[in-house]
């Protein structure tokens, strides 16, 4: 399994860097999976309730009004039919793209089962609806779809009279199992709204509107496609005719000839292995998790800057229980942490100046802890060189610190680069123990911990509590996003960044500060 | 550049969608053949006729189900037969449907056979006869390629149907 992600991640990371040149990091479709799903979901919406307008749901007349929308309303109400229909298998090759993105960047295992586990009803009720949707056309591919649906559903002991035999022969269709057929129809992609809401219940501000261009840009394609190749119907149904040819929409289909291929029975084990497959993903194999963030009250002032940069939701601001002077403190709950450390490097208490050994913040990773950040800070300063030093902070998730660390190249790997606290870097450059700092994670837009490195900049650039000190010398500051796969471009701009500081006039003697925390307003950010 | 680059892409996933949604085209059922379903759903005859219950038989029943007679509910499996051009092309035991046997039992089959003309003999026995059948049915036909000739059973019609 690890292996298959392995090379997929591969696949994804070229494809990333592939797409971002066109498109830039903000607008890349790869970054805005989940959102174009969206954005096409909605595009289906819209659509489908101007055709729901103009439809004829008696199933003697429903054919004869969708060819009219499409043939004499071309201008709208065909268009119109193109959009449902293109949107609608956009949206498959959206989710699969982004079920597999998350897939290889294994966003599945640990307390990330939620996602996954809503993701797979959203798999069943995507296809019903699609198929739904086809069926209610009443031509002869909705005969077809018509007639292997519900001889497959047959095979289930579950229904009394067989579904099937109300598409045996002309008179045995009923208008009342078309209403109902237009009642799912309505039903499931409603149905499916309120899975996806589910879906995103533990991501903190999820990604649901794409970035404008890429709405603009994807509006565009549908009408460019609606118009030059609209949408049109098979011959009416005829339930005295076999099927002839059949024009497949091969992304909701697809299914439909392996029913002919393998027996309906095999197709439902094939549907029953496929779905418990995916619901077993999480623990394929089970994650040894790191340990949640823990919050130490005696540190904790309540400011909850860690409740609002935790990414998955995981920290709440509580009312106070020890008695200080504050009204709120901040609780982790265990089972939503990814243990990133994000949190950590937003508290104000997390500051490597103070001398105590016992080095304490309001709210810490068990492992790696403040402290141990600390100590491996010093122990990567000491095997440094000569300069110029550069110290990298790094993610484990992007290329690894072992990789990067070279002459006059220290590296200390983080669980995101999210968790670093600004003030190291201050704490770095005024102690000397390097002569720059070099920050690295993963590329834009592909954040293991999703804000990790928006928060960095943020942070560094003096956009976001905690801020990076405007003492510290920006020049000795740089950073670069790479994935796993780009070491070389990686240690090229680190050397590049040595040369940079090879130039630079010695470091002035800024005397070393026990700081407090940065000069930023405490409060919300 | 950086636009022209982006059209390439949004044209290229324009394809995409365009041509899967609609190619490559499949025939699900050969075109030049036609095709007879046999369906239908008939209730074959209760095991066993009712029977008049003792005295005390009648007394050992609980208070609010005491009845006179003893129908049992469980019905008898079907068997049913299609020759076509006098060659046997199906033979089934159809088991009645419900948890305590006591439904329906429903055939579904299709069958695909050349155009042109053909003589189907239908047999079905829903008795606990051991020999013969209780309905007998025949069709001399022509099938149109493409065509779906409907078999259905139906006791009021005296049975076997085309539909
Ligand atoms: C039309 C279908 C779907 C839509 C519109 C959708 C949408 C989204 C969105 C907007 C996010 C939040 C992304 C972010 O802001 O970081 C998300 C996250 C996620 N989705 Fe989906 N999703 C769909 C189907 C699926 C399916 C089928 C699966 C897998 C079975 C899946 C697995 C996940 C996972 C694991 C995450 C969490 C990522 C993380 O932990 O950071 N999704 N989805
Ligand atoms: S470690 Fe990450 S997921 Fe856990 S509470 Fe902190 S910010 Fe949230
Ligand atoms: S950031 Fe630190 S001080 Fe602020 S609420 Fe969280 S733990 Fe408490």
């Amino acid at each position: 399994m690890g292996q298959i992600k392995r090379l997929l991640r591969s696949v994804f990371a070229a494809l990333d860097r592939a797409f971002d040149r066109p498109f830039g990091p903000a607008w890349n479709p790869f970054h805005n999976l989940g959102a174009l799903g969206f954005f096409y979901y909605w595009i289906v919406a819209v659509s489908g309730i101007y055709l729901y307008i103009g439809f004829d749901t008696g199933v003697e007349r429903v054919y004869a009004s969708i060819e009219r929308l499409t043939h004499v309303q071309w201008y709208l109400g065909g268009v119109l039919r193109s959009f449902h229909r293109y949107a609608s298998d956009a949206l498959v090759v959206m989710m699969l793209l982004h079920l597999a993105r998350e897939f290889a960047y294994d966003r599945l295992r640990g307390v990330r089962w939620f996602s996954w586990i809503t993701g797979v009803p959203v798999l069943w009720l995507v296809y019903a609806s699609g198929i739904t949707g086809y069926w209610l056309v009443w031509d002869e591919l909705a005969q077809y779809i018509a007639v292997a649906t519900t001889e497959w559903l047959d095979t289930l002991p579950i229904f009394g009279e067989p579904i099937a035999r109300n598409f045996l022969a002309r008179d045995s269709l009923d208008d009342r199992f078309f209403t109902l057929l237009i009642f799912l129809h309505i039903a499931v992609p409603l149905i499916l709204l309120f899975v996806l809401w589910l879906h995103l219940q533990r991501i903190t501000k999820p990604r649901i509107n794409p970035p404008r261009g890429l709405a603009v840009g994807t509006t565009v394609m549908l009408l460019a496609l609606s118009l030059a190749y609209p949408a049109v119907s098979h011959a009416p149904a005829d339930l005295a005719k076999v099927p002839g040819l059949l024009h497949l929409d091969w992304f909701y289909l697809a299914w439909y000839p392996l029913f002919d291929l393998l027996s309906y029975k095999t197709m439902w084990g094939v549907a029953g292995v496929l779905t418990l497959g995916l619901v077993a993903m999480p623990w394929l194999p089970p994650l040894r998790r790191a340990k949640a963030a823990v919050v130490d009250l005696d540190h904790c002032n309540g400011c909850g800057r860690c409740a609002a940069d935790c990414p998955y939701g995981a920290v709440a601001m509580v009312p106070r229980t020890d008695g200080r002077p504050f009204a709120q403190q901040a609780a982790v709950s265990d089972s939503l942490c990814v243990s990133c450390g994000i949190c950590m490097a937003a508290c104000p208490t997390s500051m490597p100046f103070r001398r105590t050994s016992e080095l304490a913040t309001g709210i810490d990773l068990p492992d790696p802890s403040l402290r141990d950040l600390r100590e491996r800070v010093h122990e990567a300063a000491n095997a440094l060189g000569p300069g110029p030093r550069v110290m990298v902070f790094g993610c484990d998730h992007a290329v690894p610190a072992t990789a990067i660390a070279a002459d006059g190249v220290a590296a200390v790997g983080l669980p995101c680069i999210g968790a670093l606290p600004p003030s190291f870097i201050d704490y770095v450059l005024s102690r000397r123990l390097a002569d720059g700092v070099f920050l690295t994670g993963c590329r834009e837009g592909t954040c293991n911990n999703r804000f990790g490195l928006r928060w960095t900049e943020a942070r560094v650039d003096g956009l976001r509590d905690p801020r990076l000190r405007k003492r510290v010398p920006r020049e000795r500051v740089a950073r670069c996003w790479a994935d796993h796969q780009e070491a070389s471009h990686l240690a090229a701009e680190i050397e590049a960044f040595r040369r940079a500081l090879s130039a630079l006039p010695g470091p002035d003697a800024t005397p070393p500060v026990a700081a407090s925390a940065s000069h930023a307003p405490v409060g919300a950010p | 550049m950086r636009y022209l680059g982006q059209l390439a892409i949004y044209a290229a996933f324009a394809v995409l969608i365009g041509y899967f949604s609609v190619a490559p085209s499949y025939t699900h059922a050969p075109t030049d053949r036609g095709e007879i379903k046999l369906s239908f759903s008939h209730g074959g005859q209760k095991r066993g006729g009712c029977r008049q219950l003792s005295a005390e038989e009648i007394a050992k029943l609980p208070p609010n189900m005491r009845v006179a007679r003893s129908c049992p509910r469980e019905r008898l499996p079907l068997l049913v037969e299609m020759d076509v051009d006098e060659k046997p092309l199906y033979q089934e035991t159809l088991k009645p449907s419900g948890l305590s046997s006591d439904g329906a039992a429903r055939a579904y089959r299709r069958f695909s056979l050349p155009p042109g003309p053909h003589r189907i003999a239908l047999r079905l026995r829903d008795s606990d006869r051991s020999q013969g059948f209780d309905y007998e049915g025949g069709f001399d036909i022509v099938l149109q390629p493409r065509q779906n000739l409907v078999v259905d059973f139906r006791t009021e019609a005296g049975g076997f149907v085309l539909r």
